[in-house]
């Protein structure tokens, strides 16, 4: 024993060290991105968001209006969500309760690479093979759509959804099927009735966590919806999200102006609401612990 | 794997080690020894003009084989910041400096220089099996600002119109917006894609589309896509974009593209632009779909 706690606190110290220098600096970034994005309350205004036109390069008048960027945000994580958790969930309760030992061990890992495939690759293949069939399926003027994005999206988001309610479908304790199973319920039933609402907490973790890959995802949004920033909530249409128009003008934008402000003010929204939602994930997760 | 003992596994790693610092030694510390300094230039911005520069660097490495030119695009806003920030020794841009930028350097005590090494059409695209093959300039404005909405409007089959621009942060955006559109804001609903390349392969693909690119990648992408003829004003016969229309002032829409340096150019840098505006250097703009500057 006493020989090891000369080495332990020879682990413990470097260890610690390394983890306050990651909190560090991520309280570094929020205050950054602050202090960047507080000038623009004071010159054009915070009313500035709050408007339905992204003009950020006039030769008249510039608008800074947050509105398409953060509906056409949300149209992209909806709609990629809508795909995702149905298909997500059906697969994580099929691999938790239904698959044979060895579908298990072929499959979870199969998601595994599905969520390695980097996201420019799936923008390339989104340019190039999904959005000119989406054009002809759906008979569109322009496959760059909304849609598209989405698919691509839903594609990044069912590894997150399937590993995250797998493990709080099996994390139920087996006495509650066994008790709803000894009181003559079927297996269909059992499955419903108990075991998925049992995991309930633990699968809303896997869906907000999702939100949060797909709201926060950015090249192959870029590639695929034509970045057009108009305010609309049809799928099929062009849209602009919040990650994209960063991604698209920092490079050019003159240090210390309105627009330079402006976006960092868009970086502001979007972390705020990304970090809500791994917030609201963990007391979820936190939840689905008590629970079983 | 043969089983060696600990202390010879021990020999063999220690030895490689040696061997390995030795090889990553020895031939940069002749090198230095021998060269001085190598001398290294670093060109950032427009990425209409990063296969010409890129083209440039390397002729002019064959001549000067000590030098390391290093090229990347981004946008003529991107290598305008890039030179004021100090991390780039030369900006290529599509546009010239705005009047913040200008500033911007102003404050930072720099006076940037601008030189002009060649200049370039701007083609307006659109798919092939569309029966218009050319408008004025004053629809092309109607066409970016929203005023019209379909090409039944400009002579055309009845099809809602796909308008494509570059994003903002391009110089081609900039230019078209001042010299086309007059300065008005393009339309809410035109798609920007963040590269030319983009640009081509979504006009080929749609029917209903209208896109915006340097003459350079017209010469590249022969086929897939149609060049229209422009009317400087409606009384006016159309011109195609060629090298020739170009160079002779018929085809109204085409731009100065330039170098831009932080101060008087000196040095390595004074020599690089001197190259691309020498004789050869201009053969190379040909070359490369691009109009050159006597």
């Amino acid at each position: 024993m006493s020989r090891f706690k000369a080495s332990e606190a020879g682990i413990r110290w470097p260890l610690l060290a390394a983890t306050s220098v990651s909190i560090l600096i991520v309280a570094l970034i929020f205050i950054f991105l602050g202090k960047e994005a507080l000038p623009f309350v004071r010159h054009p205004g915070l009313s500035e968001l709050w408007g339905d036109r992204w003009v950020p390069l006039s030769f008249q008048k510039e608008y800074f209006g947050l509105g398409p960027l953060i509906v056409g945000s949300l149209l992209v994580t909806c709609t990629s969500l809508a795909i995702a958790v149905p298909s997500g969930l059906c697969t994580a309760i099929y691999l938790a309760e239904l698959a044979r030992p060895w579908e298990r061990r072929v499959m979870l890992p199969l998601f595994d690479v599905l969520a390695t495939i980097p996201t420019v690759v799936l923008g390339f293949f989104g340019l190039v093979v999904l959005s000119p069939w989406m054009k002809q399926f759906f008979g569109l003027v322009s496959g760059m759509s909304a849609l598209s994005a989405s698919l691509l999206l839903a594609l990044m988001a069912v590894p997150t959804v399937v590993s995250v309610s797998e493990d709080a479908i099996r994390s139920v304790p087996g006495t509650l099927q066994m008790a709803s199973l000894a009181v003559g319920a079927s297996r269909l039933q059992t499955l419903w009735r108990v075991t998925v609402p049992a995991a309930a907490p633990g699968i809303t973790a896997a869906v907000v966590l999702a939100m949060g890959r797909v709201i926060g995802e950015t090249m192959t949004v870029i590639m695929v919806t034509g970045n057009a920033p108009v305010v609309t909530v049809n799928p099929l249409e062009s849209v602009r999200t919040m990650t994209a128009t960063i991604a698209l003008e920092m490079g050019e934008v003159p240090l210390g102006s309105d627009h330079y402000r402006a976006l960092f003010c868009i970086g502001v929204v979007l972390l705020g609401i990304t970090f809500g939602l791994n917030l609201m994930a963990q007391r979820a997760w936190k939840r689905q612990r008590r629970h079983s | 794997m043969p089983e060696l003992p600990p202390k010879l596994w021990r020999g063999v790693v220690a030895a490689g080690a040696i061997l390995l610092t030795i090889s990553s030694c020895n031939p940069r510390g002749r090198g230095t020894g021998e060269a001085g300094t190598p001398a290294a230039l670093t060109i950032k911005g427009s990425d209409t003009m990063v296969h010409l520069v890129s083209a440039w660097a390397e002729a002019f490495m064959q001549e000067h084989p000590r030098t390391e030119i290093s090229v990347t695009g981004g946008g003529s806003g991107t290598g305008f910041a890039a030179l004021l920030n100090g991390t780039t020794d030369i900006c290529a841009a599509s546009r010239e400096m705005m009047p913040s930028e200008t500033q911007l350097a102003r404050g930072k005590g720099l006076a940037p220089v601008r030189s002009l090494v060649a200049r370039d059409g701007i083609a307006l695209i659109v798919h092939p099996s569309n029966v218009v093959d050319q408008l004025s300039i004053e629809q092309l404005r109607k066409i970016y600002t929203g005023a019209y909405d379909n090409w039944n409007q400009v002579g055309g089959a009845d099809r809602p119109m796909v308008v494509y621009s570059r994003d903002s942060s391009s110089g081609t955006f900039v230019y078209f917006q001042e010299h086309v559109l007059r300065k008005r804001d393009y339309r809410a609903d035109a798609r920007m894609l963040p590269a030319t390349s983009a640009i081509v392969q979504s006009v080929a693909e749609d029917e209903g589309a209208i896109g915006y690119v340097g003459l350079g990648y017209v010469v590249e992408s022969a086929g897939g896509v149609k060049v229209l003829g422009i009317r400087s004003a409606a009384d006016q016969p159309a011109i195609k974009p060629t090298v020739a229309s170009v160079e002779s002032g018929e085809y109204s829409i085409a731009r100065p593209l330039q170098l831009y340096t932080a101060d008087e150019p000196h040095g390595l840098v004074a020599t690089f632009i001197e190259f691309c505006r020498g004789q050869e250097g201009q053969e190379i703009v040909h070359a490369s779909g691009f109009v050159a500057v006597k």
